[in-house]
């Protein structure tokens, strides 16, 4: 074989388990020796149970045997970021607040995984409770980037990505409230999509914004994105917020719009927006190689893009104070050994203080700040109206085009240490993905070249429930580029 | 100067259901500790709840009961405080668009007697809204345990206009919804039990005065009983307090029944700021028409409705109403009958709410389950209207009846109570009587119409009860003529 099996895509293995070919035994044995060999150095697992997935993979190769596969995921290895519920799996948010604690229950992406045979892989590092851009906020280690160990992964999805691209695994799952998919994917050189809020089910994804969280799919090509993204969309009468829709063959409906010509707009307000030029010259090639496919290519403004950096950060940690305040030390959560008891208090104040990381900390004070009395009209009342204004720029953008163009991130992936000191600065490493979780609308980030030798995301926005475009979109320039099989270093 | 209390009751009130409101886990009382919960119960990470929408057919009700009117919309909001009952340490519930708004209470105050009616009034409702109750703490020497059965279930928070008084107007406030939630099925009520759990916000001021004075919230309030208490020494404490020209402040302060007084718990600079803001794991609720009138047409006639009904169609007194219409099996039972035999309804009233509750009582048999039904009943109140046995003997055959579950006439006829004398022996009993007390005799001829009683009784007494009083007095009056 040409290549390992650990960096083939989840299609190409699809068809060689199909063929016989290939077991899902070794496959999964050659990204566990791939995980033990190289996770030294990039960290991405927070912990992995060997035994378990191969006890998965025996049970995909037997059932192809006897019944046949139950579908495209079935014996194919899918890296889980360590904030999704999996029923006796640790559960830990990268967080020292549920160090110790086991999931009871599976996530409905995870029980829909489990239907299609998928072979569940390990617990992925992330940011604590999925706030930061970096990883670097994980009470579990440091994830490294694959492509350069000295740099970052992006985040807060850090381990998936990295995993990814190390082939650690062959796909992975993240969850985005602000970009926690997209950035994280360009980071590492892979393909990442933020589905339409309401298209995921959230239920059992432990809960950062609930209004802006949406579990979705990473992998190294874009069929592969489509395939996982397939495995888990579709409604969930456990999550109120989750879309009542038919579900479609992600795939096919994406190979049905190949040789569409689009119309792209390119957003002037994000274009404005980059500091570092060399990380704009493949997002420039990439405008440049769909004007030469025929797509007519215009610009579009978003006029309310210079408030969604605020905006995000009132409403996701107000969320997030109430969402976080049910890790308290009495029931499941970290306890601290001390504290006064004869102060009702006392014990929550004491176990979160030892539970909770800085930037958790910060965010749960910002949230608790914003929906104070008195303060609740200035800060998170103003926040959802602009979020309205916000997504109707987009509503008004997408009467003239069918997708947005921009760059994933202002910059490649950054050293380690030189954003963790500041907040503010660290916020904005996610400007051009939050206003799509504020608008709700999807987005994806697929390779399109290099700045220095580190991976540059090109981004997809697109219409709401509009999943199948984008991956079109991105399916022409991932076929006439080769991305997809370059890989770092390790 | 004379002042005057204002008074607004916020009353919580548990709602029979079967299961939870934001998820299907089972509802209920009396099981292991812990055992009726599940992910969103105990609050695991990354559960999420999801709105149970029959679990608003209660309060939907309870608010069309209580006159309210329903919006086409109401939404949930997360009221955020650290508690250990609260596995989520915040509760969902209904911030500024409740379910059911504005409405009113009709109540009934003491008449000045039992037998008397008394004043009827309407105490205004600003809302009802809905939220998920929480867990219940157990405290132990050396440690707190709590237990989630409760949590999650669905409760109801009725918030009244500072529209009464006095602590029997809170008395009979709550009353009346007890009786209205009862007689829709929608909880017991039992305040013991903590179905129904009642704060008060209390002011005082000047007679005249226009605005209200400054309020103290009363909590610990157990029982309806205690609400009228604690009131009414919180109104006297805070008159006292601004006679003797002291300042009242705002704070939260206890009843303690025991002692028989009100203490201070907390100042509001203590108060909690619950953050409240739209929960966005839940959709706005939309209630459409075909929803109100499907629960509209469950709602049956009401307590003060039925009294008055009864009072006017069957002509019972106060005093009958006033003990069948709280119980709404009793008034049914009492209904079926009397529907049969308008003519009989008050004798009807009388048995059902003397001999029937009696009986009930004794033997601590249910009335569904009573062998004594409605139609057996009429059969003794038509021997008795047809001067087949007297009333007296009547009650003998009522505790035989019963007891077996046979007819009156089954009875009569098993224990020979049928009397076994003609007419012309009860007239030679009255001829004796007439003869042998000429005092009476004379006083009923000069004009005294009672004396005729006192012949009645002595002819009774001869025949052992078994005569039947109507006829006797007939006779009397025929030989007297």
């Amino acid at each position: 074989m040409s290549q390992e099996l650990y960096y083939k895509t989840a299609s190409e293995l699809s068809e060689l388990l199909e063929k016989g070919e290939v077991s899902s035994v070794e496959l999964t044995q050659s990204v566990i020796d791939r995980t033990k060999s190289v996770d030294d150095r990039v960290r991405a697992f927070n912990s992995f149970d060997e035994a378990d997935a191969l006890f998965q993979a025996e049970a995909s190769d037997k059932r192809r045997s006897e019944n046949g596969a139950l579908g495209p995921l079935d014996g194919i290895p899918v890296g889980i970021k360590d904030v999704l519920a999996v029923d006796g799996q640790p559960l830990t948010c990268s967080s020292k607040i549920l160090e110790n604690f086991v999931s009871p229950y599976d996530a409905t992406c995870i029980q829909k995984l489990k239907q299609q045979g998928a072979v569940l892989w390990g617990r992925l590092n992330m940011d604590e409770f999925a706030m930061g851009s970096s990883t670097e906020n994980s009470a579990m280690g440091l994830t490294s980037n694959p492509w350069n160990l000295d740099c970052v992964p992006g985040g807060s999805s850090g381990g998936s990505a990295a995993a990814v691209a190390a082939g650690e695994t062959i796909l992975a799952l993240g969850s985005d409230t602000g970009g926690s998919i997209r950035q994280p994917a360009s980071y590492c050189g892979i393909v990442g999509l933020k589905p339409t809020y309401g298209r995921v089910s959230r239920y059992g994804l432990a809960a950062f914004a609930s209004s802006l969280d949406q579990v979705g799919p990473m992998g190294r090509s874009v069929a592969d994105v489509a395939i996982l993204l397939q495995g888990i969309a579709g409604h969930d009468e456990r999550d109120s917020t989750s879309y009542d829709s038919e579900t479609r063959s992600y795939l096919e409906s994406m190979n049905s719009l190949e040789g569409k010509k689009w119309k792209l707009g390119l957003p002037k307000e994000y274009f404005a927006n980059v500091s570092d030029p060399s990380a704009m010259e493949p997002i420039e090639k990439a405008v440049e190689f769909y004007k030469n496919l025929g797509c007519e290519i215009q610009e579009v403004s978003l006029p309310h893009t210079e408030y969604a950096v605020a905006t995000y950060y009132i409403i996701a940690t107000a969320e997030a104070s109430s969402n976080l305040a049910r890790y308290d030390g009495i029931r499941y959560t970290h306890r601290a050994e001390k504290f006064d008891d004869k102060d009702s208090v006392d014990i929550y104040c004491q176990s979160r203080a030892e539970g909770f990381g800085e930037e958790v900390k910060r965010r749960v004070i910002l949230g608790t700040y914003v929906l104070s009395s008195g303060y609740y009209d200035a800060y998170y009342l103003k926040a959802q109206k602009t979020r309205t204004l916000i997504r109707q720029d987009f509503l008004n953008a997408f009467e003239e085009v069918d997708a947005l163009l921009t760059p994933t991130s202002p910059g490649p992936a950054f050293k380690k240490g030189t954003k963790s000191d500041d907040p503010l600065e660290m916020y904005l490493s996610d400007i051009f993905t939050i206003s799509a979780n504020l608008a709700g609308i999807p987005g994806l980030s697929l390779p399109c070249g290099y700045s220095d030798g580190m991976p540059i995301g090109l981004q997809i926005l697109g219409k709401p429930f509009k999943e199948e475009e984008l991956l079109a979109i991105a399916q022409e320039f991932e076929d006439a580029h080769d991305y997809k099989n370059q890989h770092p270093n390790l | 100067m004379e002042y005057e209390a204002v008074i607004g009751l916020e009353v919580h009130v548990q709602i029979k259901a079967e299961s939870k409101i934001f998820t299907r886990c089972r509802a209920g009382f009396g099981y292991e500790p812990n055992t009726l919960v599940d992910p969103v119960i105990i609050g695991l990470p990354g559960a999420l709840p999801v709105m149970n929408k029959r679990a608003l057919d209660g309060i939907i009700k309870a608010g069309m009961a209580l006159n309210c009117a329903i919006p086409d919309q109401c939404k949930w909001d997360r009221k955020n405080y650290f508690y250990p009952d609260s596995p989520n340490n915040y509760q969902i519930t209904q911030y500024d668009q409740p379910i059911c708004e504005g409405g009113y209470v009709e109540i009934e105050l003491e008449g000045e007697s039992r037998n008397v009616m008394g004043e009827h009034k309407k105490i205004k409702l600003t809302r009802i809204h809905l939220e998920n109750d929480v867990g219940k703490l157990n405290h132990f020497s050396d440690d707190s345990l709590v237990d989630y059965n409760r949590a999650g279930t669905s409760l109801m928070e009725i918030v009244s206009e500072p529209d009464m008084h006095s602590g029997e107007d809170a008395f009979a406030f709550l009353t009346a919804i007890r009786q209205t939630m009862i007689y829709c099925g929608v909880s017991d009520c039992d305040m013991e039990k903590g179905q129904m759990r009642a704060d008060a916000n209390i002011s005082v001021r000047p007679v005249g005065q226009k605005e209200l004075g400054t309020k103290i919230e009363l909590k610990n309030l157990n029982s309806i009983t205690g609400v009228k208490n604690g009131i009414n020494y919180e109104i006297k404490r805070q008159t006292n307090e601004l006679r003797r020209g002291n300042v009242i402040t705002q704070a939260t302060w206890r009843w303690d029944a025991d002692a028989g007084r009100t203490e201070h718990m907390r100042d509001k600079e203590d108060a909690h700021d619950y953050r409240y803001f739209p929960d966005p794991d839940l959709m706005p609720v939309k209630i459409d028409d075909e929803w109100r009138n499907r629960i509209r047409s469950e709602i049956p006639e009401l307590p003060f409705d039925k009294q008055r009904r009864f009072m006017e169609e069957y002509e019972l007194p106060y005093t009958i109403t006033s003990v069948l219409v709280p119980d709404k099996k009793m008034s049914d039972y009492f209904e079926s009958a009397a529907k049969q035999n308008p003519q009989q309804a008050q004798t009807i009233g009388n048995y059902v709410v003397n001999d029937l509750q009696r009986e009930l009582y004794e033997s601590g048999v249910s009335l569904d389950e009573c062998k004594m039904t409605p139609d057996l009943l009429l059969t003794l109140v038509n021997t008795v209207d047809k001067g087949i046995i007297t009333k007296q003997i009547a009650k003998a055959v009522f505790t035989e009846m019963y007891k077996s579950g046979e007819t009156a006439e089954q009875v009569i006829e098993r224990k020979g109570l049928k009397p076994d004398f003609d007419e012309d022996q009860v007239i030679a009993w009255c001829k004796e009587a007439i003869a042998e007390n000429p005092k009476p005799v004379e006083d009923f001829k000069s004009g005294n119409e009672k004396a005729i009683n006192a012949l009645k009784g002595q002819v009774m007494k001869k025949s052992r009860g078994k005569a039947n009083p109507q006829a006797v007095d007939g006779l009397l009056r025929e030989l007297l003529s």
